[in-house]
């Protein structure tokens, strides 16, 4: 584009600051004693272990995925902590009773861990590096039968739900990165919704990578059983710092009959430099299973960091009448490289699928949306709907779109749409000549691009959602 | 109002405007005519700050300040606006939202608090009305899909919403049919005050049937080669350009 595009100054990425806070970091490395260490920190029950050695055992055997449309350079899975927790974590009565300087930290990412909290309506998990740090409002949670708790405290407290569900939407042996997690998973959120139950309040989990050096790899499984609904919101960001950091999370969804759960994430780690030195490597796998007849999984994502991004929710439509939902803006900015997408694995019958993926280009970011629509056998008039769209600001950036469509069944209905544009000079002259900033006018086009996913997020998520990507995309556009 | 003095502007290396003069003085309508390529959008869009067009001579004044200083939105701000040749589509963010974020960068760089949505909405309806559009045309996408003449009647709903002191209308008459032109016309007619003033580019005389010009100047290869009254429209529709080209 011309040359008054691209001139303005970036502006920080002001999550980027480094607690202070004595660590407990085992040293580099991974091997079956690290498993071990792992394990025996957390103490966990034989079962757990076990389910780890067989990951650690299969991803031996795998070799790194590189079929995603990025390239970077060989990670060395040696040279990566595997294990980080601030030193002074043990059970808390209170959360009063939380380390004054991780709260400090929490406040400035802006999400408060006091009990105070209630007022606004959520209940937070926050996990710092390798384990979590807090869970509030769970004497309400608590009161109606609803288990909101870190990973850790679930597998002492809910053994047999944490061994019934864990690994039964992404197996151990799933794919590189998923068996790796599976293998050293430090930590995570868990929630289950008893039958009938609707949960009340939005349920979040903040995570904190913040330890140099490290892996991030937490396991998030949630569990609508019978009749149940929960709205569930992630939300993530790192220090700036110039060696890349790698995050190999995996989240379970399950729906049981008739029940409900809607997953959000607003993903905003650290994504590199101008120059794209550093940034967080985002390799998850995150997939929900529809069972029950009547069931729903609804996704939603917003993902503006991290310096790439592979990941691709999906949801197994098992139960007849079964629901899956995937939203998606991914902004790719600088050096930033997404391939992102979804899976819809339609199984029962008369089960419905919606995808909407807005992916957005600029600097020399570059943008991959990979779908796939699957339609087995038994799955009569199973319908989808794809719509991709993508946006191009700037001369310098890519987008792709990758779809694939599987049907074994010929009562399906399937379609795709799909859409590509660029920001123009003379469109950004044309909301100037009305009294527009170039930075209001792309705000305001990319908003309205966005919008149909936006629409999807919680009320308070998505004006986050909004700024977040005005942020990003400063200085794309002069 | 506007002064313009021996203004020379290039696009590439090519020259378009030669050495422009002009001003225009407020409640004035002044009509710039021409035959094809001589000039009359390139001064249009010069006026409007168009980054492919460079001004390599001359100055213009705006209410004593030096316009070609001011970046495209700081011009729109003061109360310049453009109504385009060929609007430009947006898709995906409505009409209404967009008038009204137009509105309010205007009134907040004159220090005036924004309107909220209800607020605004009350403006906008009244101004419909002026231009003779439905208000469902605010929920469309700005100017997606709209006809030829749509996006001419929406440029003028902007100019009644952004009620500027100097209006450029670029060819608005260019793709409308006779109720479109009268429609238009009559708007632009109801939005003239005392203290503002419109400089309309035309290729034909029929819009001065209906916006009556104060003055017509006659542009041929990027001079203003004759200027007079509304009877030099007439003259030369009945002569054409030729009579007039030096």
């Amino acid at each position: 584009m011309g040359s008054s595009i691209e001139t303005l100054v970036n502006r920080e990425y002001q999550y980027g600051f480094v607690t202070d806070i004595e660590q407990d970091t085992i040293p580099r490395g991974l091997s079956e004693d690290v498993v071990r260490l792992i394990s025996a920190k957390k103490q966990e029950p034989e079962f757990l272990l076990n389910w780890r050695l067989k990951a650690y055992k299969r991803w031996l055997t795998m070799r790194e995925p590189h079929w995603a449309n990025v390239t970077y350079p060989p990670i060395d899975y040696q040279n990566v902590s595997y294990y980080s927790a601030p030193r002074a974590v043990k059970p808390l009565g209170s959360l009063d009773e939380v380390d004054p300087e991780l709260r400090r930290t929490y406040e400035r990412l802006g999400i408060s861990l006091t009990e105070q909290k209630r007022l606004s309506g959520v209940a937070v998990d926050a996990i710092f590096d390798s384990v979590s740090v807090g869970t509030t409002m769970r004497k309400e949670l608590g009161e109606l039968g609803i288990i909101f708790c870190s990973f850790g405290e679930a597998v002492r407290e809910h053994p047999e739900l944490v061994e019934k569900y864990l690994g039964s939407v992404v197996p151990y042996s799933d794919n590189f990165f998923a068996s790796l997690n599976s293998a050293v998973f430090s930590d995570g959120s868990f929630c289950y919704v008893p039958p009938g139950v609707r949960c009340p309040m939005e349920l979040s989990t903040y995570f904190r990578i913040n330890a140099a050096g490290t892996g991030q790899f937490e396991r998030t499984l949630i569990i609508a059983d019978e009749g149940a609904y929960v709205s569930y919101l992630e939300g993530c960001t790192a220090p700036r710092r110039d060696e890349n950091q790698l995050h190999a999370a995996v989240v379970e969804l399950v729906a049981l009959d008739n029940a409900t759960v809607k997953y959000s994430t607003v993903q905003n780690w650290y994504a590199g430099d101008t120059e794209g030195k550093g940034g967080i490597y985002n390799f998850v796998t995150k997939r929900g299973a529809a069972r029950g007849v009547n069931s729903k999984i609804s996704w939603t994502q917003v993902e503006t960091g991290s310096a790439i991004t592979w990941k691709y929710p999906s949801v197994i439509l098992q139960g007849d009448n079964s629901t899956g939902e995937f939203y998606s803006v991914a902004v790719v900015n600088n050096h930033q490289q997404a391939d992102t997408g979804t899976k819809m694995i339609h199984m029962g019958r008369n089960t419905k699928s919606t995808i909407v993926s807005k992916g957005i280009s600029a600097g020399q970011g570059n943008n991959s949306y990979r779908g796939k629509v699957q339609v087995l056998k038994k799955a009569d008039n199973a319908r989808n709907y794809t719509q991709c769209d993508s946006m191009l600001v700037g001369n310098r950036c890519g987008a792709h779109t990758f779809p694939y469509i599987e049907v074994a069944n010929s009562t399906a209905t399937l379609e795709h749409e799909a859409s590509t544009s660029k920001i123009g000079e003379d469109q950004i002259f044309y909301c100037k000549q009305r009294g527009l900033t170039a930075e209001d006018a792309v705000s305001m086009i990319v908003s309205g691009f966005c919008k149909d996913v936006f629409q999807q997020l919680p009320m308070e998520f998505a004006l986050e959602a909004q700024q977040l990507l005005g942020i990003t995309l400063e200085g794309s556009v002069g | 109002m506007l002064d313009i003095r021996d203004l020379h502007a290039t696009v590439g290396d090519k020259e378009i405007l030669r050495g422009i003069s002009l001003s225009v003085g407020a409640g004035e309508i002044h009509a710039i005519m021409g035959p094809n390529g001589s000039g009359k959008s390139t001064l249009a869009q010069v006026l409007a700050g168009h980054p492919a067009y460079e001004v390599t001579g001359g100055s213009v004044t705006y209410d004593g300040e030096d316009l070609l200083a001011m970046a495209p939105e700081e011009r729109a701000q003061k109360g310049l606006f453009l109504a385009f040749q060929y609007p430009v589509e947006i898709p995906g963010v409505t009409n209404g939202y967009f008038l009204r974020a137009g509105y309010n960068a205007i009134r907040k760089a004159k220090g005036l608090e924004e309107v909220d949505l209800f607020e605004f909405d009350d403006i906008v309806k009244e101004r419909l009305q002026l231009v003779d559009m439905d208000p469902g045309m605010l929920k469309r996408a700005v100017n997606s899909g709209f006809s030829g003449g749509e996006k001419k009647r929406n440029e003028i709903l902007q100019m009644a919403v952004l009620e500027p002191r100097l209006a450029v209308l670029d060819e608005t008459d260019s793709g409308l049919d006779i109720d479109a032109l009268r429609v238009v016309s009559d708007g632009v007619n109801k939005l003239r005050r005392p203290d503002n003033a419109t400089i309309v580019v035309t290729h034909y005389q029929r819009l001065l049937n209906y916006i009556v010009p104060d003055f017509v100047h006659v542009l041929v290869n990027g001079r203003i080669v004759q200027s007079g009254g509304k009877e030099l429209a007439l003259e030369l529709e009945a002569h054409g350009y030729a009579g007039v080209a030096a």
